[in-house]
């Protein structure tokens, strides 16, 4: 029997050298193909290739694990990160692609007649993008380190070169291929755990209805044990959750809000062939996403009560082997508070809260290894042991689904596809996300508004460029480690939320709209959000940054929520006072409104 | 004659807008009661109700409210090639 990381190098080799293959057999020749791969993409591969752009790392990796600790509120990410489709595709897929150009700041630039207005929406593209990308290394770097025995800086100069080789020569043509057989890999990784899983645990292979089943040990519905489990244990009822409404709701308004304003899902529906087809795109692109996402909250039940049920309570020398590795990994650390030599992991009800201080565990370095204590266990620094409370467990999310098959036992194999699983994941957004900042380089700020004459190769050639530089750029911020990737994701979402959401709804829905008035709320929108979320993240003192000093107890998270309706009033407002847009503007807004005449893509 | 057919094109075009902006509505409002309503503002009231091993409201939040995501969708789709055709600005 192969261990994990030979299996893991043996998965994760194989599907690089399938993306490679991909990449060389779609290589994109001119700018049309580098842009929307050709505006030929069937609704299907478009739906599969949307579905893994979309499902990042933090879909993959660490979203079971925030539903796990979350429980009820978890639910924020479920539905905030499927609910926008049904606005995209409702709202905005089907106009834009009538529309029929390349990019966002391209249909900003014309429906605003503004070349300012462009060129702040592609600064707001790159923004955007790049914020979310850096959250994608991450989460290759974790992969990486994990699995593959490499230090995660090592992991992610990895996944930056493959992404490079497929990207850069195939742009949008070999990300769109790449991207349905990374969808492939990482539904497989995804469902194949989940599905064991759920028919060791409930009876049941189907994930989602495992989730509302009986525990074959014939202690009850699962959600029930559980819900008890954690009541025990001093953890708010898992069905109850303990987040405000006002912030849920906040929060999933920004994630719904900010889904269908990000630039590298809207360019997805340039890529097919018509106006029907951009509809059924979104349908198939939900439906696959919905695949995943009704088993990850089962998932993350299941691997809540393992967790609790595995470590309980058990003595340090008995705990099972997954628990030593991802000790050794950082991601799990055991302070023996009361010296029993037994694990005691207890929520606040019952006297616990956060074990140690930092937000990654800090052991003890004693001539280079790590200090191990009276029965084995790892030593954290003693500064970083926070004995305000009892708990002596703390456990990082991102890891809840890449040790939960080590957790049920599963065969080496599967854990190795789940990290093949992940980095798929990680790789594919990756991806899109450099498309969009090199297309809003090359296409928008050059070709459209400063170098117009410049030539198609010209063009091209600036876009491979961009796409290089903006790689080394997302690598060398990843390494500056800016906190879980799930949450360095979500803040993308409340930037896009408050300033392109309602700047190309209402350039759609509202013929009135103008350039002064859209551009205002942009700016006015992205700028409060970002003051916000950059106040509380990084000048307030951390103590701080609780429900008691936000603006009407709106987290940094649920803000871009606000910032939309800032940018929503500011626009209509500055409208009123300023000119009409020219009868032409007019008419193009009237003929997006009717499918019919849709052409291909164009370039100009 | 030509006055009349495109005062009649625009015409048409202005009550197919307003068709589709109606069935927008329609489905956007069951969209904000499964998610906002169901999820988020009643989740507590409609958690005293269980359905087999589910709390009602805790199934909307984490399961129900996707499915409907979907569903809604096809709807649209299927709304939306019947009022192209009806309107006659469908793509050939």
């Amino acid at each position: 029997m192969l261990d994990v990381q030979t299996w893991t190098y043996i998965i994760v080799g194989l599907t690089f050298t399938l993306y490679i293959g991909i990449a060389v057999w779609s290589r994109a020749s001119s700018t049309k193909e580098f842009y929307v791969a050709g505006g030929g993409v069937s609704p299907l591969c478009n739906g599969l290739a949307t579905a893994a752009d979309w499902m990042s790392a933090a879909s993959f990796i660490s979203m079971a694990g925030l539903i796990s600790f979350d429980g009820l509120d978890g639910a924020r990410y479920l539905m905030g990160w499927t609910g926008g489709y049904v606005l995209l595709a409702l709202l905005l897929a089907p106009y834009l692609r009538k529309f029929g150009k390349f990019t966002v700041p391209d249909f900003i630039g014309d429906r605003y007649y503004s070349n300012n207005a462009r060129v702040v929406a592609l600064f707001c593209a790159i923004f955007v993008s790049f914020t979310y990308v850096v959250g994608q290394m991450g989460g290759v770097g974790l992969v990486f380190s994990r699995f593959l025995g490499v230090s995660a800086n090592t992991g992610i100069m990895i996944g930056m070169t493959i992404v490079f080789a497929y990207a850069m020569f195939g742009g949008m043509k070999g990300i769109t291929y790449t991207q349905v057989a990374q969808y492939c890999v990482l539904i497989f990784a995804f469902m194949v755990p989940a599905i064991f899983i759920s028919l060791l645990m409930t009876g049941n292979p189907i994930p989602l209805l495992g989730f509302g089943s009986e525990l074959v040990d014939g202690s009850g519905y699962l959600l029930d044990r559980l819900d008890g489990l954690s009541e025990d244990l001093g953890f708010a009822t898992y069905t109850d959750g303990s987040k405000s409404t006002i912030d849920m709701f906040f929060i999933t308004a920004a994630l719904m809000f900010g889904t269908a304003g990000l630039p590298h899902v809207i360019i997805r529906f340039f890529t097919v062939p018509s106006v029907k087809d951009a509809r059924k795109s979104a349908f198939y692109a939900l439906f696959f996403i919905v695949i995943l996402y009704t088993a990850a909250p089962a998932v993350a039940a299941f691997a809540r009560t393992n967790l609790i049920t595995s470590v309980s309570n058990v003595a340090y020398v008995d705990l099972p082997d997954w628990f030593k590795a991802w000790e050794n990994a950082g991601l799990i650390a055991w302070v023996d508070k009361n010296e029993d030599g037994k694990v005691q992991y207890l929520g606040k009800g019952r006297g616990g809260g956060k074990a140690i201080t930092s937000s990654k565990a800090v052991a003890q370095i004693i001539e280079g290894k790590p200090a191990r204590g009276k029965h084995g266990q790892i030593l954290v620094t003693p500064d970083t042991i926070n004995t305000a409370n009892i708990n002596e467990l703390e456990v990082n999310r991102d890891i809840m689904v890449l040790a939960n098959p080590e957790i049920a036992k599963l065969p080496n194999w599967i854990i190795a596809l789940v990290a093949a699983g992940g980095l798929a994941a990680a790789l594919s957004t990756a991806a899109g996300l450099l498309l969009v900042i090199s297309t809003s380089i090359s296409h928008d700020l050059l070709k459209r508004t400063l170098m117009p004459d410049i030539s198609e190769k010209k063009e091209l050639m600036f876009a491979r460029i961009s796409i290089f530089v903006a790689i080394l750029l997302a690598g060398y911020s990843t390494t500056l480690n800016l906190g879980f990737v799930g949450q360095v994701v979500a803040f993308a979402f409340g930037l896009a939320a408050s300033s392109f959401f309602p700047a190309i709804l209402l350039g759609i829905f509202s013929k009135r709209m103008n350039r002064e008035g859209a551009v205002a709320g942009m700016v006015v929108g992205i700028f409060f959000t970002a003051s916000y979320i950059i106040y509380w993240k990084f000048v307030a003192l951390p103590i701080d940054n609780n429900a008691a000093n936000w603006f009407l107890g709106i987290s940094p998270e649920g803000i871009g929520t606000v910032g939309m309706l800032i940018n929503l009033a500011v626009s209509l407002l500055i409208c009123r006072l300023t000119p009409a847009p020219p009868e032409a503007v007019q008419k193009i807004v009237s003929e997006i409104r009717i499918p019919r005449g849709a052409g291909e893509a164009t370039h100009q | 004659m030509d006055n009349k057919q495109a005062l009649t094109e625009t015409e048409r075009h202005q009550k197919y807008w307003r068709a589709n902006v109606k069935i927008l509505s329609l489905l956007l409002t069951i969209w904000f009661v499964v998610s906002f309503g169901c999820s988020i503002l009643f989740v507590k009231q409609l958690n005293q109700f269980q359905v087999a091993g589910f709390k009602v409201g805790f199934w909307f939040a984490q399961q129900g409210s996707m499915i409907i995501f979907v569903l809604l969708i096809v709807a649209y789709i299927i709304l939306m090639n019947k009022l192209d055709k009806k309107y006659d600005v469908d793509e050939k």
